[in-house]
């Protein structure tokens, strides 16, 4: 790892500051994806702004609604009690993500922000139509992820919470890749009655993405039949030595129908 | 170069880090305590799971620096007046080792389980939640047997 400048500011608008006045800032979260990259000599930030000392962490769930703040852990959200009730899948997929030890330090900011294209949070994010509020703007979810690696985030700004609106049912199904357990595909389905289902999927293609032609299937029937016909086109999916781009598109529909049969 | 203070296995300790420095190299090479593993470079193995303010970290993927304060728990701290801790002896009884040296890593992910699960582990609780622990020698077989009998005596 090259040497930098370590700094842990206590407030928002600090770490705000900070990054902006850095030649070549990065936020930092858990570290789990930063600091591995940074071993490997892939990031050589000058300064490194760690927000755990922020205290942005909590899951809040209302009536409708559920906000979870950036620097909450996979562990604080996959056992928060008020989301295993709101929205269970959440806080099992949350549960799913790396080994216990990752759980305890890697946060959703820091995962969103990364947009791993096998991360287990973006789909959600897309099916949930959530909302990434930052420093200074809200960004919708559709809007957010755009490639490899690369969201609509400008260079500074920083993640503040998570919103959205509890769905009727959802679920989340992963096959993990048996080495890494990231998502070789996993896809998450949410049910909002009248407002419709949305679908989204990680693992199997540059980004996360919607299935619409399985949200349309779905709203007009929530079944594991309605989406037989789909048709999934593996022209765009990727391709490695774990799986081939036609197994993947097999696998976004195998894993859509099992998160139907699961949705609660 | 910032001057860090630490609690470690009880006793305060300090010294002066770069931002750089993880905490495994921390502990090993700043503290002399070689008990905690470095067994990959990608984050992965779980020899280097210490305990962090009661929680089983990857010390390999943490600054020692952001663990300014923290009360670190690590292998060396387990046995009290000669006598190995439950889970040590577990390990020792059930065979849970052969070369060693995913042990220490091991021991504290399976104190960590009991602290989360309890005392009543079932077999495949175990094997998930071992999920950040790899053992190249002994098949797990009797790693898994020994967090279960170390458990249920904590
Ligand atoms: C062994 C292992 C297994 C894993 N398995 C999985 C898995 O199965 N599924 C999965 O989804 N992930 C997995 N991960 C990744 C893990 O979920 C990480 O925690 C996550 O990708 C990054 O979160 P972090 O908080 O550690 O962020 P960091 O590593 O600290 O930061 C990641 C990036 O996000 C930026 N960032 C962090 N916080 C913010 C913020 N608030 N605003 C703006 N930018 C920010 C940083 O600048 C950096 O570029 C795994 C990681 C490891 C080491
Ligand atoms: S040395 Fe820390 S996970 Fe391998
Ligand atoms: S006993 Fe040798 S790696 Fe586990």
């Amino acid at each position: 790892m090259y040497e930098f400048e370590y700094h842990r500011p206590k407030k928002l608008a600090d770490a705000v500051k900070l990054i902006k006045s850095k030649k070549e800032g990065k936020l930092m979260a858990g570290g789990m994806t930063l600091i591995p990259t940074m071993k490997q000599r892939l990031a050589s930030p000058t300064d490194v702004i760690d927000l755990s000392g922020l205290g942005n962490s909590g899951v809040s769930v209302t009536k409708t609604k559920v906000t979870i703040k950036a620097g909450t852990t996979h562990a604080e959200v996959a056992s928060s009690s008020d989301l295993k009730k709101a929205v269970p899948a959440l806080a099992a997929l949350a549960g799913m993500i790396g080994d216990p030890h990752v759980r305890h330090k890697g946060t959703i900011g820091g995962s969103v922000a990364n947009a791993d294209p096998a991360a287990d949070y973006p789909s959600a994010l897309l099916a949930l139509n959530a909302k990434v509020v930052t420093d200074s703007r809200t960004i919708e979810a559709d809007k957010f992820f755009k490639s490899l690696f690369e969201t609509a985030l400008r260079t500074n700004e920083i993640i503040k919470q998570i919103e959205f609106e509890i769905p009727a049912r959802s679920a989340y199904s992963k096959f993990p890749n048996p080495a890494s357990r990231y998502a070789m595909v996993g896809v998450f389905v949410a049910d909002f009655g009248k407002k419709g289902v949305r679908v989204g999927v990680t693992g199997a293609k540059g980004s996360a993405y919607r299935e619409k032609a399985m949200e349309k299937a779905l709203t007009a029937d929530f079944s594991a039949d309605a989406i037989a016909k789909v048709k999934i086109k593996a022209d765009d999916m990727n391709e490695d030595i774990h799986a081939s781009a036609e197994y993947r598109a097999h696998l976004v529909g195998v894993m859509a129908k099992r998160a139907i049969a699961a949705a609660k | 170069m910032p001057a860090i203070s630490m609690t470690v296995n009880g006793e305060k300790v300090c010294g002066d880090v770069e931002g750089r420095t993880l905490l495994v190299d921390f502990i090993r090479g700043n503290l002399g305590k070689t008990g905690t593993h470095v067994g990959c470079d990608t984050s992965q193995c779980g020899a280097c799971v210490v305990h962090v303010d009661g929680k089983a970290i990857k010390s390999c993927t943490a600054l020692a620096v952001a663990c300014d304060g923290a009360t670190v728990n690590t292998v060396e701290g387990l046995a009290t007046n000669g006598k190995l801790h439950p889970m040590q002896e577990a390990f020792r009884e059930h065979h849970g080792l052969q070369c060693g040296f995913c042990t220490p890593g091991m021991i504290m992910a399976g104190i960590d389980i009991v602290k989360r699960k309890g005392k009543k582990l079932k077999e495949e609780t175990i094997r998930e939640e071992l999920e950040g622990n790899i053992c190249r020698c002994t098949g797990y077989h009797n790693i898994v047997k020994a967090i279960q009998a170390g458990a249920a005596k904590m």
